[in-house]
């Protein structure tokens, strides 16, 4: 860990697993991540579906359904809140950890105004009356810079377009001052336009209230734009940890590699796009060794069964992987 | 190559012109039902797609790029306008009719679960089509795995299956092979990748430029996705809410954009390097509603350089006014400062 005059870190994560077991399936969606998060800094963890970055951020909030087994450890400001009584984790909830999602028809209730829900939220947490909650609803509107947010305290959820209604989910979201704020693919079914407006505002709204951030997204092209950390997600397990630079620059695991190779980006018109052979795994038949071997090009014997090794290289960038020492310098 | 005994017009015919294709849905409410507002969805858009070539269309949602490609396949009636297939008018007593003209332009989809239909075997589906125009049982399944084989699916292991077994990209292969099952000329790809993973996604990209290889074929590329259009088209068409804004050669378009929305639209792309972020939003607020949206120029509303005349005339499709722009690049905008490149502007 690095230097010790640094602050503690709001959220750390140790060894989280969740499993959906049913009578004939063992489903092993998320297998052992850790990560700890600062105020102010902002982690993506990225992958394609199923990677289960999703299931890893509804397992921070208990957001799982009853039959998903979840273990390991989750410290926010210091206090351990997995296996937190429903009560304690729904106080928890929109208070000092509050989430965003990709989808905020589904976060909004239609029936209530925009100020309303707001307002709600405030009063549940900090127990203030009506007219004061209503005056933060404002103040928050205007913070994620809603146009004539007076008027549009009194929408309802579908008077709004889609990037306003985003912005009316973030300023729920941070009604009571969150210490983290989960995003769950929060940009993805935005056109471009209004996408790039969401990630500066998120950037933004961070440096004014200094809440950690942890994003989850599959678009490399939004972890460059908000990320200080990436972090990639494979069959449940994080196979590649560093700074966003350091990640999107000299990718270590032959994952990352392939998933920024075949990205497409400008310029690579008129040659074939490097591709990763197959499809990822079933999760409730993950093969031993490293899950991503069966389509990795570099695969070895030790690379098919046992345990993978972590290889972490003297800047903090960690990969999952046996070969990592074959192909860069560490 | 031995000469497709379908191509009519020869090399220099455009495969499909479009011309003044226009569709506007009513939007009806209130006592008795009637019209209240019109939703112009494609307003007047003329284009043409060369032999062999790929265009693309690029919009945000609501621009009209889905509705483009249903009223071509004459999945929906347009309200006025006229399509040309290889010469031949679609629709007209003397021109191609429009199941004729369907057998040689096939779709691909967005969602592929649902555009396959579930009680159906992957042979089935890519086979239906051939039988339904007439070719014998046997022969349809042999074309089916050929097809199958083509897409890079070993037809021994698919050709029995059902769309529930099969993942995203795997069905999306069944659904270009399904669209290749006639044989046709032109394939009209609707963010036919838009639902895939990144790296299926640069599988069935590879897929599709291989296939147009060695089947000639000539594609509209539908997509949202600003990269993947540059990467597989020769032009490119941007459209804003029904209408096309501006259109021309790929790098054209893409180095020396001038109209001030495809501008914001290429400055709002990430730019994938932590170094240089972006740091100022190009654009404010979404696009307008596409009910009842802005008089004269529909970007007026968002555009920094708009001025009272962009109110009263819609900006006809013409040459750039920089004269030694390419001739064949086309913009839809009115003030000759907004159509100045970034660094002209820096040294005017």
């Amino acid at each position: 860990m690095p230097d010790g005059n640094v602050l503690p870190p709001v959220l750390q994560v140790e060894h989280l697993t969740v499993r959906f077991k049913r009578r004939n399936t063992d489903v092993a969606a998320v297998n052992g991540v850790d990560f700890s998060l600062r105020a102010g800094e902002t982690l993506t963890i990225l992958g394609e579906s199923g990677s289960g970055k999703s299931v890893s951020l509804k397992a921070l909030m208990g957001l799982l359904p009853s039959y998903a087994g979840v273990s390991g450890k989750v410290w926010l400001n210091g206090q351990e809140i997995l296996g937190l009584p429903a009560a304690a984790l729904a106080k928890l909830r929109g208070g000092a950890v509050s989430m965003i999602f990709q989808e905020p028809m589904a976060a909004l209730d239609p029936v209530y105004m925009i100020g309303q829900q707001i307002a709600e939220t405030i009063v549940q947490h900090e127990g203030c009356d009506n007219r004061t909650a209503m005056k933060r609803a404002l103040g928050l509107l205007e913070q994620v810079k809603i146009p004539s947010a007076e008027r549009r305290l009194k929408n309802f959820p579908h008077e709004m377009s889609g990037g306003m209604r985003q912005r009316a989910m973030i300023a729920l979201a941070l009604a009571c001052k969150p210490s983290v704020l989960l995003a769950d693919e929060p940009t993805t079914a935005l056109d471009v336009t209004v996408q790039i407006q969401i990630l500066l505002l998120l950037r933004q709204l961070q440096a004014e209230l200094g809440m950690a951030i942890v994003f989850v997204t599959h678009d490399v092209g939004a972890a460059a734009e908000i990320s200080d950390r990436i972090a990639v997600m494979y069959a449940g397990r994080f196979v590649e940890t560093g700074t966003a630079r350091q990640v999107m620059r000299h990718a270590m695991h032959p994952y990352t590699q392939g998933l920024l190779s075949s990205t497409v980006h400008g310029g690579m018109r008129g040659r074939a796009l490097e591709t990763i052979p197959g499809s990822p795994p079933n999760l409730a038949e993950l093969p031993p060794g490293c899950a991503f071997g069966p389509r990795c090009r570099y695969a070895v014997d030790a690379c098919r069964h046992g345990d993978i090794p972590v290889i972490t290289t003297a800047t903090g960038a960690m990969a999952r992987c046996v070969r990592v020492r074959d192909m860069v310098e560490v | 190559m031995t000469p497709d005994t379908r191509d009519r017009g020869g090399p220099a015919q455009p495969l499909l012109i479009v011309e003044n294709l226009t569709k506007h849905f009513p939007v009806r409410g209130g006592l008795l039902n009637r019209q209240v507002a019109t939703v112009q969805a494609v307003d007047d858009i003329s284009f043409s797609v060369k032999k062999g070539e790929t265009l693309g269309i690029v919009g945000e949602s609501g621009c009209g790029k889905s509705t483009t490609a249903r009223l071509l396949m004459r999945l929906m009636e347009p309200d006025a306008g006229s399509v040309v297939f290889d010469g031949d008018q679609v629709g007209d007593r003397r021109g191609i009719s429009v199941s004729d003209m369907r057998r040689q332009m096939q779709m691909v989809f967005q969602d592929s679960y649902s555009s396959l239909n579930p009680r159906m075997t992957m042979a089935e589906s890519i086979a239906y089509a051939p039988r339904m125009h007439g070719l014998r049982r046997r022969d349809a399944y042999d074309r089916a795995e050929n097809l199958l084989s083509r897409v890079g699916l070993n037809p021994r292991q698919y050709a029995r299956r059902y769309p529930h077994e099969l993942s995203g990209g795997q069905r999306q292969r069944v659904n270009i092979a399904r669209a290749l099952a006639l044989e046709p000329r032109l394939v009209i790809l609707d963010e036919a990748v838009a639902a895939l993973d990144k790296s299926v996604e640069a599988q069935v990209l590879n897929l599709l430029s291989d296939l147009k290889e060695s089947l000639s074929l000539t594609y509209l590329f539908i997509s949202h996705d600003l990269n993947v259009v540059e990467y597989m088209s020769d032009r490119v068409m941007v459209m804003y809410l029904g209408r096309v804004v501006e259109a021309g050669p790929v790098d054209e378009i893409y180095r020396h954009p001038r109209h001030p929305y495809t501008r914001a639209l290429f400055a709002s792309k990430p730019t994938l390097d932590p170094d240089r972020r972006t740091t100022e939003m190009p654009l404010t607020g979404d696009p307008p509603n596409p009910i009842n949206p802005p008089s004269g120029c529909r970007f007026r509303t968002r555009c920094a350089f708009a001025q009272p005349r962009c109110a009263e005339t819609l900006p006809p499709l013409l040459a750039p006014f920089d004269r030694h722009a390419d001739p064949t690049h086309l913009v839809a905008c009115m003030i000759p400062e907004a159509q100045l490149l970034p660094m002209e502007l820096t040294y005017a």
